[in-house]
């Protein structure tokens, strides 16, 4: 298993909203939601293209989630698992807040 | 075996007939063909004069497409059925061809009565019934000034609006002493005639036409028996309509004294093989000139063929209309000719409005109505008459105004039966409409779609609108209007919440009246309703959250994650140093270059990370943002205007770049176009957009709430003759009252039919100021104006605002988009051809 790499300062982030980080040549999406940081792959299944980390956030039935820009599907922020269709999923990662920095582990 | 029917005639009555055989059960069994004269299927002649205003014959078409095809219907137009050979049960058309039948129906409708005037032959004598009657009236308004219309009924008022509406002089001239004289009284029509001539129109009574010869200014010249005389160009005979029953004479079939074809309640003509429906039949001595009884009788042979009751037992032949913006209604026997009836009449001489009811000498029951100028109590007065629903004690509180709104509902919609017919146009009665709320229908859009009510002529909307909300209210429905699961509102009450309670973000926003974390619903309707109160800028830190890529990047999000450059072009009027500017812009970053369906120059493929250097050379060169990716003022498409346009009336150009600057960066509930015609050729489409402008010799014309996109809608007529300054100030005000009042991206289309009381509503509270907010809304406008920022000048000021540009947080590359080469300029690469390597970078791109 792959350690936790720093990636960028908490102060990057956006609240309520995300970026993008380049990670090892993949593109990642970090989120900042409700103090809590989550990171996902940047690829949109669905639209075919690198920008759910232009999505917006929010909460459906109590899931934090992401709508993607381009066709709207919304994706769990935990699971990365589409809300509006079960047989897509966008691979999540393990991210967290250490001191200052946003780390996260890429397998 | 199937069984052949044939139907002659492809009009209203006629495509109704297979529509309504279509959907019946039998319809497996029969083998249908159709035989039409015209050149066309089916269309819609009740709106006919609309073709004037700017309607298509495909917009008019009554046949959804592909629908005879699938159908397996054969439908034969440009062949005209000629004989009937009744032993042989065969018809033969034009074409030479025999076909057998088992039943026939002759939809064969009428035709324009011309009188028989001395020179009615004349050039420029035309009559008013078919698409090809109008293309000669428009080909002869051309070359003419003025145009007279003979015949002052239904049909000639229409035709005068035609006229008038082709820009032309308009002169009505009618033999009886009054204005429609089968529908209204004295007093109606006195004050129809008022109002008509105050628009414009010249309005001759009781003036009879002994002959029409040359003009001396003019093609023609009308001679009157009372030794007057009047010269134009087009004479235009609208004097009533005369049976088209010549194939049943010929097949000996038996007619009425005055024609039409004979038939009994089954609408079975003297030849049991032989049905007659619509203009062309008689029925108990009466031809019917309007197409909902026409619409009964092809339902009554419907039921016939499929062995199911269900006759043509007559029709009411009250109407609803509006004629040059005139509200008219003519309910049952107007004139009292039961000699015990009584009658009671209104009229309001300032307002311009004349109500009459007409009762049973008990005072019992309605007899009759005249409304003229305003025809709201129509439908209510209607259903009274048909159901035979006792009167209240006064019957003149029928008419009062109801200023104390002390008498509110003397008759509601629950005092209906449940067999009233509310749409006659399709036959929906209150039964029917209960059953469709039981099946689930709640809004009118539903309704209308389930069973066709209000679809028609649209006058019993109103009525159909008050039943529906009265049987919702019995099941305790209460619909739910929230926005989204996170606020218990709709848009319009957090925009009062945001306004009243001087909220800026949307964390105080849903601390004090949501849950939960929001979603792109309720964060995008806050950020646009903050925007429109406040002006906030978009990249202020709080606000990212609450938009969509496009408004966050300022730009249009496209299929590849790049993003559109719009600048704004107002007018569409651009310098050639601009030009070349955007010229120099698109070589540098390679984007690829077109003029967009808003005639605005775009700029495609730009990525996320030189949007700034792009926009900041833009800037620099006196472009500003288009707000193209902004809920907000898109563009005024306009003409080239009367400096340029040999037609042009009026500076079409001035008007729409002053338009265009004075709402530009307005941020709405959905985005708003808006055209400028220079004249009624209409090349800027004005009559497509949320706001148009057309000009005429007396001013500017001002549409509403038409657009484009997936359900185009017509823009209605909302006032005339404006200034430049009154046109500012009604656009102000019914734009700010948009913005307060619509639902989260509702466009302004629907929400104007959504409004109660639609157009006219919105014409008291715009132009009358009936709420008195009028001042209130344009100041709300003028506040918005004056903070009006360029969003790109602000995000290239401010370094913090830049940053949000970068492709990744944590290094300086570029995100890798790929493109190919097509006709000279780039475009996105597919999948595929990426890993096929046909795809190349911008950065390796030659």
């Amino acid at each position: 298993m792959n350690e936790f790499q720093p990636v960028c300062k908490v102060d990057e982030l956006v609240p309520d909203a995300g970026v993008a980080a380049l990670m090892q040549d993949t593109q990642i999406a970090l989120f900042y939601v409700g103090g809590e940081v989550f990171a996902m792959d940047n690829f949109d299944p669905v639209g075919r293209a690198n920008v759910m980390s232009r999505g917006m956030t929010g909460d459906l039935n109590g899931e934090l989630m992401v709508a993607s820009p381009l066709q709207k599907q919304h994706y769990s922020l935990r699971s990365g698992e589409c809300l509006d269709n079960p047989e897509i999923v966008i691979p999540v990662y393990e991210a967290c807040i250490d001191g200052d920095w946003v780390k996260v582990r890429v397998p | 075996m199937k069984q052949k029917i044939i139907i002659i005639g492809n009009g209203m009555v006629g495509h109704n007939f297979v529509e309504k055989l279509v959907d019946s059960e039998p319809f497996q069994q029969f083998e249908v063909t159709v035989f039409g004269e015209e050149p066309r299927a089916a269309y819609d002649r009740v709106y006919l004069s609309s073709y004037f205003s700017g309607k298509t014959a495909e917009d008019l078409s009554l046949v959804a497409p592909g629908f005879y095809e699938e159908n397996g219907v054969d439908l034969r137009l440009k062949d005209k059925v000629v004989a009937i050979d009744r032993g042989a049960k065969t018809v033969t058309s034009e074409s030479g061809e025999t076909l057998p039948y088992d039943k026939l129906v002759l939809a064969t409708g009428s035709y324009p009565f011309v009188p028989p005037i001395k020179g009615n032959d004349r050039e420029g004598c035309l009559v008013y019934r078919t698409i090809e009657d109008l293309d000669a009236i428009q080909a002869a308004a051309e070359s003419g000034r003025v145009g007279v219309v003979v015949g002052g009924g239904l049909l000639g008022l229409e035709a005068a609006k035609a006229l008038k509406d082709l820009g032309l002089e308009t002169h009505v001239v009618e033999f009886a002493p009054r204005l429609m004289p089968v529908q209204l009284d004295d007093g109606g029509a006195a004050l129809l005639k008022r109002k008509i001539e105050h628009l414009g129109v010249s309005v001759h009574v009781s003036k009879a036409t002994t002959e029409i010869v040359a003009g001396e200014q003019h093609l023609n010249k009308m001679v009157f028996s009372d030794g007057e005389s009047l010269e134009t160009d087009i004479v235009l005979f609208s004097a009533g309509i005369r049976p088209r029953d010549e194939l049943g004479r010929l097949a000996d079939l038996e007619v009425g004294p005055r024609g039409g074809i004979q038939i009994n309640d089954y609408c079975m003509t003297s030849d049991p093989d032989i049905y007659a429906i619509g203009e062309c039949a008689l029925h108990e001595g009466m031809v019917y000139g309007l197409v909902a009884p026409g619409y009964a009788m092809a339902q009554a042979v419907v039921n016939q063929l499929n062995a199911q009751p269900g006759e043509f037992s007559g029709a009411d032949m009250s109407t609803k209309l509006k004629l040059m913006g005139v509200d008219v209604g003519s309910i049952g026997d107007p004139h009292g000719n039961d000699e015990n009836a009584l009658s009671y009449v209104y009229e309001n001489g300032p307002e311009e409005i004349y109500k009459k009811i007409v009762v049973s000498s008990d005072g019992q029951k309605l007899l009759g109505a005249v409304l003229v100028g305003d025809a709201e109590d129509y439908g209510n007065l209607l259903q009274l008459m048909l159901n035979d629903i006792d009167l209240p004690e006064h019957p003149d509180s029928l008419i009062l105004p109801n200023r104390d709104g002390a008498a509110e509902n003397l008759f509601g919609p629950d005092a209906l039966p449940e067999t009233a017919q509310l749409c006659s146009c399709y036959d929906v009665s209150k039964g029917d409409v209960i059953q469709a709320v039981d099946g689930g229908c709640c809004t009118m859009a539903d309704l209308k779609a389930t069973t066709q009510a209000g679809t028609g002529c649209g006058g019993c909307v109103q009525l159909v609108t008050n039943v529906l909300n009265s049987e919702l209210s019995k099941r305790g429905v209460e619909v739910n209007t929230d926005i989204c699961e996170h606020f218990s509102h709709t848009r319009q009450e957090l925009f009062h919440l945001c306004q009243v309670g001087e909220i800026k973000t949307f964390q105080d926003l849903i601390h004090k009246h949501g849950r939960g974390h929001g979603c792109e619903i309720c964060k995008q309707a806050a950020g646009s309703i903050f925007a429109s109160l406040w002006n906030s800028y978009a990249l202020e830190p709080d606000k990212i959250p609450l938009q969509d890529t496009n408004d966050n990047y300022l730009g249009n999000m496209q299929k590849d994650g790049t993003y559109s450059v719009i600048p704004r072009v107002p007018g569409g009027e651009i310098t050639p140093q601009k030009l070349m500017v955007l010229g120099q812009v698109a070589t540098q970053y390679k984007l690829y270059t077109k003029i967009n369906g808003g005639q605005r120059i775009v700029l495609f493929g730009a990525q996320m990370n030189d949007l700034p250097a792009i926009w900041k050379t833009l800037i620099e060169a006196g472009f500003e943002s288009g707000q193209a990716y902004a809920k907000a003022l898109r563009t005024v498409k306009s003409c080239v205007g009367s400096t340029w346009c040999r037609y042009g009336l009026d500076d079409s150009v001035t008007m729409a770049i002053d338009m265009e600057n004075r709402y530009k960066g307005l941020r709405s509930p959905h985005k708003i176009k808006m055209g400028v015609s220079g004249c009624t050729r209409e090349c800027a489409e004005a009559q497509a957009k949320d706001i148009g402008l057309i000009s005429t010799e007396e001013g500017w014309n001002l549409y509403v709430c038409g657009n484009g996109g997936m359900k185009p809608r017509h823009a209605d007529l909302f006032a005339t003759r404006l200034t430049q300054e009154e046109v500012f100030r009604y656009v102000d005000r019914l734009l700010m009252f948009y913005i307060r009042t619509a639902d989260r991206l509702q466009r302004t289309a629907t929400w104007m039919e959504n409004l109660e009381g639609g157009l006219t509503y919105l014409q008291k509270v715009v132009i009358d100021d009936s709420l008195g907010i009028g001042v209130e809304l344009e100041s709300q406008m003028a506040a918005l104006r004056d903070s009006y920022q360029c969003d790109w000048q602000r995000a290239i000021e401010d370094p913090a605002f830049t940053k949000r540009f970068r492709s990744f947080v944590n290094v300086e590359d570029k995100a890798p988009q790929y493109f190919v080469q097509e006709r000279g300029q780039i475009r996105p690469a597919t999948e595929q051809e990426t890993l096929d390597g046909i795809a190349v970078e911008i950065r390796d791109m030659a």
